[in-house]
């Protein structure tokens, strides 16, 4: 029986391990790193060390101090979640040699699946079946290209290192091998000091199907049915389903024995991830084991009615299993959404800042939200950008898919740029309706998905005036005695004439006039109301609102629809049942009052690492030339002289993080700005 | 509070007619103020606009603080006196909401002439500080104007109330700490180089406003030195070498912004000493007004209907209800402040003038804001009245209504006429504000009784002299005076002399008190010293 149990982790699955420890009457021991100080893993474990500066290998990683923390705590076990630690054999031995427990399958398990061709040569022998392909050590390209003949284009080249896509290529026919394997082979090498490839069947269609397993120490070993994670992106899952449609209680109850099969090849015990390759004939080939709980664990739960958590520290434990197969059935279909904080308009680049809104759908039986970030959290450079993970339980896939895209819609976010809407017009195609998936979805519907909705602007444009109409604060007197007085009332009043409150909103980089009359306004009640004349691009619109907090419910001629708006500073999210848009309110113009007009060009646009300074302090350089570089979301951005003159200091230097918004620099223009 | 039981029928087809005529009325009281805010028309406007500058009602509302109503003054100034075209005497004038804080904001508008100083320009300015200096209101001056109208000179210059005026007004307000900030947005010549230079605090926009004593042409014809706006008197120089500005500023936005915070900066306090009650809205619609008021001005109406449709929740607590009934005086709250309403209902005979003096007497001694409706054709005329002392009784009223120190307000809801505009506290008597309504007319008697007194004058002269005067004859000569009557006792003939403070729509009667009331609260109610009552 577990204690005490640190968790060598951070964010929604530390916070969700900690439920589970909670409720099994387990005490728990969270770490955190400097970025971590305030989190939500923080406050919701028992303990908590701090392990270090906010850089993964500073602190989370670094195996000394987890175990030291384990220590100092008389922690008994550690669970590693997934990334980090998980799959490290390394840890696992030290976890083993000051006696305390790893959550996680024996160091041999690991070791054993860590590497892909060792995988594979294992599960050869124990006659899981794998994609038809050549994993031998004799590299002679004459040999490659013969098994690759054998087999049939188009066949895929791997580095036997590899990992993330590099040194891979896809080759279509035998003309073009000799090329694609040394071109491969160069990237392998480049990438992982290591070009040993091997070659295997491609399928032009593969489904991504995975079987959970579990074993216990004591030679059980059963699966809790499969998962299907086929719509991919790089390599990345975006929308995890429970179970895989399309799927025959024959097909089912093969891919459990081949996974159970391979489990028992290395005597896995805890929970493990035996992913196959299904091909559209019904084929399945092994591709890889991840020996942790997988991101995905809570669909299965959702199906199985099991807590995956609970079992692997029972089984931790030296229990037995909880259940036998036969006991565990499939109830339902569930769906994971991953809400990440990135930008899928711009090639999926993670995206930081604060969470200044962060609004979750009611969670229920058929609602389940993992995450470990609260309204008001800031997502860093540092670490995973998964916000949360949105699961969605019904009774069939059909009605399971309607909750997804509900719930999605439910999700509001702001501060941050997040996949929602990519997610949402993802699971709307009628393709993953009609379960027409493979792991080519996203380019197959590459359009329908990143295809920008068009929700109703005009009627955006017109909640967002009533918003800014209504939020405005009630006018105050300097004396607030005088409380009645009609100089408070927001009434625009004019003598013999209407007065119209100009806004100017910048929508999609186009910049709209709005003309509100506003006949009545009560913005001295809690929930201000109000009715309006709006004049939007020569038409004139009949409106009402009510706000309540930041939903604002609002009647456009006679059509009424509730929405939610979030503010940072002048831009503006608005929430509405087709997805948000974003505004800009464009301010009076004030001028520029600093007569070092350039001031403003020498901010960190974003967070990030300043990369290099290629200019020393008092040398004089000219406009255009570049002072420093800074890197942000994995991109460089030059830091450029707007006129001729110097920089008179750097207020960082190379390595050192910059918040976005912070001066960089001090520049002092010269008298000569010829060029 | 006892509440007032309307017994009118707005289905009545008498009040369909009486609220179209009154409509027609205030459509062509909007037609006229909507060409009026047009200022010096599209053209000018545009070269104003092009330069980067905000119209002067722009400026108005940027200044403001958002939402905040705008009780603007004399709209109709200027209008149809001079042969030029200047809407609203060129300036515009009224008491908004700056940061928190009413203020009297008077802005030059410099498509109208220039902005220069036409006779009833620098009258509307003086009006403006006046009322400020009455009801303790900073004033903020929006400048841009070329100074005084030299072809009028004469009409502008030398007098005690002309434009020197001004820069007294100036002075005296700021030793009372009535806060005087000028914001120079365009021209600030000669004379008017003083507005910014006695302000307590002033702001200018560079590259567009400058203050000189002497422009470039003048100072080239004084002392052949050539010399360019900017270079004279501009921002730059006015804040960097001479000091005679504050606050530089980029842009009139800019520069409005500046004011804004200026006046946040002021620690001003609002005194308020007043029984205040939760505001509520009169229990019948304020725009049943327009079928209230018979077309024909001769028919007599209940001046409560009138009051049920101004007051709070229609309320009004009668004094002496049984007593002098031509006049009505009784206690009611306008947005939940207590006020004293003396109104006209009927003639005024010794009884309701006594019954009127007792009142304001009453108002006065507990600090109670007066509101004058005034419909009223004067005191009874007769020998029993005159013997019955109406004179002396109408004084007590005069007397109570001018030494009355409390705030005091006048609306013109009917007629004007004769000693009743003085015993209803016309301008002469000093309320802090007076409007008219379009219906209203004022003159010193009625046009129809003036054409009958001076034909019987012409009779009498023609008996004298033997002569016969047919009743066509009488016909011809009464009428050009009852037109004349007519015309010169008209609301836009009386507010374009700045009789009044404005001609209001009388649905906005409610809220145009409602606001001169609490303007006028930033200045303690004093205490009242009666003069003689002649018993």
């Amino acid at each position: 029986m577990i204690k005490k149990l640190l968790i060598a982790n951070r964010g929604e699955i530390c916070c969700r391990i900690i439920n589970t420890a909670k409720r099994m009457g387990i005490k728990t021991v969270a770490l955190y790193s400097d970025a971590d100080r305030h989190a939500l893993h923080v406050k919701m474990a028992d303990e908590a060390i701090h392990i270090g500066p906010s850089p993964s290998n500073q602190s989370y990683l670094k195996i000394d101090k987890v175990l030291a923390a384990a220590k100092a705590t008389g922690a008994d076990a550690i669970h590693p979640g997934y990334g980090f630690l998980s799959e490290n054999a390394a840890f696992a031995q030290a976890c083993a040699d000051n006696e305390i427990i790893f959550v996680g399958p024996p160091i041999k398990a690991i070791e054993a699946m860590g590497s892909k061709s060792a995988a594979k040569y294992i599960m050869q022998q124990a006659n899981v079946p794998l994609v038809p392909g050549y994993h031998g050590e004799d590299q002679s390209p004459a040999l490659i290209k013969q098994h690759a003949d054998d087999m049939g284009y188009p066949v895929l080249l791997k580095a036997a290192a590899g990992g993330g896509g590099k040194g891979m290529r896809q080759v279509w026919s035998a003309e073009e091998f000799d090329d694609a394997l040394a071109a491969a082979k160069r990237e392998a090498m480049s990438s992982f000091n290591d070009d040993i490839m091997l070659v295997e069947k491609y399928l032009t269609q593969p489904r991504h199907v995975e079987v959970q397993v579990f074993c216990d120490h004591h030679g059980n070993g059963v699966h809790l049915f499969e998962r299907d994670c086929s719509v991919q992106r790089r390599h990345q899952k975006v929308v995890e389903e429970a179970p895989a449609f399309k799927m025959s209680p024959a097909l089912r109850s093969a891919m459990g024995d081949a996974a159970l099969k391979a489990a028992k090849a290395i005597n896995y015990v805890g929970a493990g991830t035996v992913e196959f390759l299904l091909d559209t004939d019904g084929a399945f080939y092994f591709m890889e084991m991840n020996t942790r709980l997988q991101v995905e664990h809570p669909v299965s739960e959702m199906i199985s009615g099991q807590d995956l958590v609970e079992w692997q520290l029972r089984v931790a434990a030296n229990e037995t299993l909880p259940k036998s197969q036969d006991e565990l059935h499939i109830n339902g279909h569930a769906f994971e959404a991953r809400i990440y904080a990135e930008d899928p308009d711009n090639e999926f680049l993670p995206a930081t800042g604060t969470l200044h809104l962060l609004e979750t759908p009611q969670e229920s039986k058929h609602v389940r939200i993992d995450s470990g970030v609260v309204q008001g959290d800031e997502v860093s450079v540092y670490y995973d950008p998964m916000i949360a993970k949105l699961i969605v339980w019904d009774t069939d896939r059909e009605r399971a898919l309607a909750r997804l895209s509900q719930s999605l819609g439910e999700y509001r976010i702001d501060g941050v740029t997040t996949n929602i809407p990519f997610l949402r017009r993802l699971i709307d195609t009628q393709a993953f309706k009609d379960e027409e998936i493979d792991t080519s979805f996203i380019e197959k519907h590459h359009e329908l998905i990143f295809q920008q909705s068009n929700p109703n602007n005009t009627n955006q444009l017109l909640n967002l005036a009533m918003y800014l109409s209504l939020a405005e604060k009630p006018l105050t007197s300097v004396n607030n005695q005088d409380s009645q007085s009609p100089w408070d009332l927001i009434s625009d009043w004019r003598a013999n004439d209407t007065y119209l409150n100009r806004y100017f909103i910048q929508l999609n980089n186009q910049e709209h006039e709005i003309a509100v009359q506003r006949l009545k306004v009560d913005n001295r009640a809690s929930t201000p109301s109000g009715t309006f004349v709006i004049a939007l691009a020569g038409e004139s619109y009949q409106c009402e609102g009510q706000l309540s907090g930041n939903r604002l419910l609002a009647t456009v001629n006679g059509h009424s629809e509730s929405v939610t708006i979030n503010q940072i500073q002048h831009d503006y999210a608005l929430f509405h049942s087709q997805g948000m848009t974003k505004f800009i309110h464009i301010q009076k113009d004030l001028g520029v009052t600093d007569d070092n007009e350039q001031h403003g060009a020498f901010v960190a646009p974003m967070n990030g690492t300043v990369v290099a300074l290629l200019v020393e302090p008092q040398q004089a350089v000219k406009k255009g030339q570049t002072l420093m570089i800074m890197e942000a979301m994995k991109m460089e951005h030059a830091i450029k002289a707007t006129q001729n003159g110097l920089v008179e200091e750097f207020y960082y230097q190379a390595g050192e993080l910059v918040d976005g918004g912070a001066a960089l620099l001090n520049f002092v223009p010269s008298e000569d700005q010829s060029l | 509070m006892p509440r007032i039981i309307s017994k009118i029928n707005p289905k009545a087809q008498e009040f369909a007619d009486n609220a179209a005529h009154m409509q027609t009325q205030i459509d062509d009281l909007n037609e006229k103020i909507s060409l009026i805010k047009q200022g010096g028309g599209e053209k000018a406007n545009k070269r104003h606009t092009d330069r980067g500058k905000l119209l002067p009602r722009e400026r108005i509302n940027a200044l403001l603080d958002a939402g905040s109503p705008f009780l603007e003054i004399s709209q109709l100034a200027a209008w149809e006196v001079y042969d030029d075209y200047v809407p609203s005497a060129g300036v515009i004038a009224g008491i908004g909401r700056v940061s928190g804080v009413e203020c009297m904001i008077v802005a030059n508008d410099a498509t109208v002439k220039g902005g220069t100083y036409y006779p009833l320009t620098v009258k509307k300015h003086l009006r403006a500080q006046t009322i400020a200096q009455q009801n303790n209101l900073p004033c903020i001056y929006l400048v841009d104007s070329g100074g005084a109208n030299l072809p009028r000179q004469d009409e502008v210059f030398p007098d005690r109330e002309h434009f020197g005026r001004i820069f007294f007004n100036q002075a005296t307000m700021s030793a009372q700490n009535i806060p005087q900030i000028a914001v120079v947005m365009g021209s600030c010549t000669a004379g008017g180089a003083y507005v910014p230079a006695m302000a307590d605090e002033s702001i200018i926009v560079k590259n567009q406003g400058t203050i000189f004593l002497g422009g470039p042409p003048l100072v080239k014809a004084a002392t052949g030195e050539v010399v360019s706006a900017e270079e004279l008197g501009g921002g730059d120089v006015h804040c960097r070498t001479s000091g005679v500005v504050d606050h530089l500023a980029n842009n009139d936005q800019h520069a409005l912004h500046i004011a804004r915070d200026a006046v946040a900066r002021l620690n001003r306090t609002k005194p308020l000493a007043l029984d205040v009650k939760p505001s509520v809205e009169p229990s019948y619609p304020k725009e049943d007004i327009y079928g209230i008021i018979p077309k024909d001005t001769r028919q007599p109406y209940d001046v409560r209907e009138v009051i049920a449709r101004v007051v709070d929740g229609s309320e009004f607590d009668e004094f002496k209800a049984l007593y002098g009934s031509t006049l009505i005086c009784g206690f009611a709250r306008i947005f939940g402040y207590p006020v004293g309403i003396v109104a006209n209902n009927g003639i005024l005979f010794s009884e309701s003038a006594q019954k009127g003096a007792h009142f304001i007497e009453l108002c006065a001694q507990r600090k109670i804001p007066l509101v004058f409706l005034q419909n009223i054709t004067g005191f009874m005329v007769g020998k029993q009245y005159e013997a019955g002392g109406i004179a002396k009784h109408g004084a007590k009223m005069v007397t109570a209504v001018a030494c009355a120190n409390v705030p005091k307000f006048t609306v013109l809801i009917g007629g004007s006429f004769g000693a009743g505009n003085y015993g209803m506290c016309g301008r002469a008597y000093d309320p802090r504000f007076m409007f008219m309504w379009p219906n209203a007319r004022i003159s010193v008697m009625g046009g129809e009784q003036a054409a009958g007194v001076l034909s019987q004058v012409k009779r009498e002269q023609r008996q004298r002299a033997g002569e016969t005067w047919s009743d066509e004859e009488e016909k011809s000569f009464k009428q050009p005076i009852i037109d004349t009557y007519e015309h010169q006792g008209h609301p836009y003939y009386a507010s374009a002399r700045l009789w009044d403070d404005g001609v209001i729509d009388p649905a906005d009667t409610r809220m145009v008190l409602g606001l001169s009331i609490s303007a006028s609260l930033n200045k303690p109610i004093e205490d009242t010293q009666f003069g003689v009552f002649r018993m």
